[in-house]
């Protein structure tokens, strides 16, 4: 099989160190195993994500995505776009968007390009991971790869918000998209249907500055993986992932319950279910334990 | 010569709806609203908006520019875009929200409370260091925001989530001594000034045209 390319925008909270670091490792893995080249974008910075607001006005902030589209145009030239993290992905392809359907804008655009040295032509198309996976790779090549079904584990599948919307994955519902659904069975785990808070929001940034608020989000968001029997919850996106994950101790001091669910990436549940180790798949970045994985990881 | 973004424009003779249509991004689809409520019902801290998006849309064509302008509501939006996707009239609410919140950041009408206006600044001051996020100076600006004291007793309180991310190698001490950048960080600052630069120029000649 020939390799696929793609020109990768990481995004801040992909690097080593960062909150989603786990989420690169694992897709680093997966890319591995369905020969999926991802070339990083040189040089390219953050996209302001969608909180930058407050310092940053329109044009400025549509220039940070620009240069990024830019700089992949120069080095990465004829490759898709391709971001793992849903902010990142929601803030490029909107810039892309806004640019070929405001000529002022894009003229604007330009000249602030033209201090960096950089040219636009805004052609290429900006996709999110799964896109390539379900569309370029397709839900059967995508099982076919399959070593270790993930029989018996119960998935809630939790999308989020900048996953799927104002964009989405092409062909899905807002209200229920069913890709992940799919991807996770496709690897032979069962998904749960019945979750209700499929779609609902974290708090995403807010979670830092209304933290109590949107602790309050997350309890439901948990709770509803709870009363349909979920072993864990999978989610696409770096914000969803750290925020459901790591507020449980204070959601429990709080509001007297016991929460303790693992919350993991697709891409970590499909590199255990194609074979790979623990620290592969991004395993030890859970900072609740995905014990049934870590099992199956070891085995 | 007086900032134009600190200058209150009079030339609006009180038509705040117009002010907002030539210096809001998307503020040109305020008068599409057809006040159905739907993103009222949809936003998930919808209960903790002074006034839901609704309710600012009549404001703004009810020239309530202060109560608008001041009011925590924009500040409150999670950038969920569920109102967004929802909206009959397909009106970009979200990027409204964020357009009201960045006008109203500029013209020094920003509450103090809540804190999400100043760490929506913190956040944008850290990119444009080094043109990426550190999220450990990020954490700890945020930690205190609002002095020492509170500082220490949040940081405390905070401390398990730390040591979890530190132990998954999810945050790293070492982003303390600069971190993740950037090359080209000369041609980064220049380019954010010049759109910085055509932006409030715009705004100027608004002003001036009394658009």
């Amino acid at each position: 099989m020939a390799k696929r390319d793609y020109s990768f925008y990481p995004g801040c909270s992909s690097q080593k160190g960062a909150s989603a670091s786990n989420c690169t490792t694992s897709i680093n893995a997966i890319c591995d195993v369905l020969k999926i080249q991802l070339n990083e974008i040189p040089d390219w910075n953050c996209c302001s994500a969608s909180i930058g607001y407050a310092g940053g006005g329109e044009l400025p902030r549509l220039t940070l995505s620009a240069r990024n589209l830019a700089l992949s145009e120069q080095h990465n030239p004829g490759q898709d776009v391709v971001a793992t993290c849903a902010a990142c992905w929601l803030a490029t392809r909107e810039t892309t968007e806004r640019l070929a359907h405001d000529d002022q804008l894009f003229t604007e655009t330009k000249i602030a390009l033209k201090e960096a040295g950089l040219t636009l032509q805004n052609k290429t198309p900006v996709r999110h991971f799964v896109e390539v996976l379900i569309e370029d790779v397709g839900y059967d090549a995508l099982k076919a790869a399959v070593k270790k079904p993930l029989t018996g584990i119960k998935i809630a599948s939790y999308v989020g918000c900048q996953t799927n919307r104002p964009f989405g994955i092409a062909g899905e519902s807002f209200e229920n998209p069913l890709y992940l659904d799919k991807l996770t069975e496709a690897m032979g785990a069962t998904a749960l249907k019945d979750y209700d808070k499929k779609v609902a929001c974290c708090g995403g940034a807010l979670a830092f500055s209304e933290p109590e608020k949107s602790q309050d989000l997350i309890k439901d968001i948990l709770q509803a993986a709870y009363d349909v029997g979920a072993d864990m919850i999978v989610t696409p996106c770096p914000v969803c992932q750290m925020n459901v994950e790591v507020y449980q101790g204070l959601i429990n001091q709080r509001h007297g319950t016991n929460f303790n669910m693992p919350v993991v990436y697709y891409s970590t549940l499909m590199a255990v279910a194609y074979g790979k180790s623990a620290s592969e798949s991004g395993l030890d970045g859970q900072v609740i334990r995905a014990k049934q994985l870590d099992a199956l990881a070891g085995r | 010569m007086s900032n134009p973004n600190q200058t209150i424009p009079g030339q609006y003779r009180g038509n705040f709806l117009r002010e907002v249509e030539a210096n809001v991004e998307e503020g040109e689809w305020v008068k599409m609203c057809m006040q159905c409520g739907v993103c009222a019902g949809s936003c998930p801290l919808g209960p903790y908006w002074d006034y839901p998006p609704q309710q600012i849309f009549m404001m703004i064509r009810a020239g309530k520019r202060e109560e608008v302008l001041s009011s925590t509501s924009m500040w409150m939006c999670t950038s969920c875009y569920n109102c967004m996707v929802r909206c009959p009239r397909e009106l970009p609410i979200t990027h409204i929200m964020h357009g009201l919140a960045t006008y109203a950041k500029r013209i020094g009408k920003a509450p103090q409370t809540p804190i999400t206006p100043r760490f929506a600044q913190k956040f944008w001051d850290n990119l444009t260091v080094t043109g990426r996020v550190n999220e450990l100076k990020l954490g700890l600006a945020l930690y205190f925001i609002n002095g020492i004291g509170e500082g220490i007793q949040t940081a405390m309180k905070m401390q398990d989530i730390g040591l979890g991310m530190l132990k998954t190698k999810r945050m790293s001490p070492f982003e303390i001594l600069g971190g993740h950048g950037i090359k080209d960080k000369a041609g980064f600052r220049a380019m954010l000034k010049k759109a910085e630069e055509i932006e409030l120029a715009k705004i100027a000649k608004n002003q001036v045209a009394g658009v």
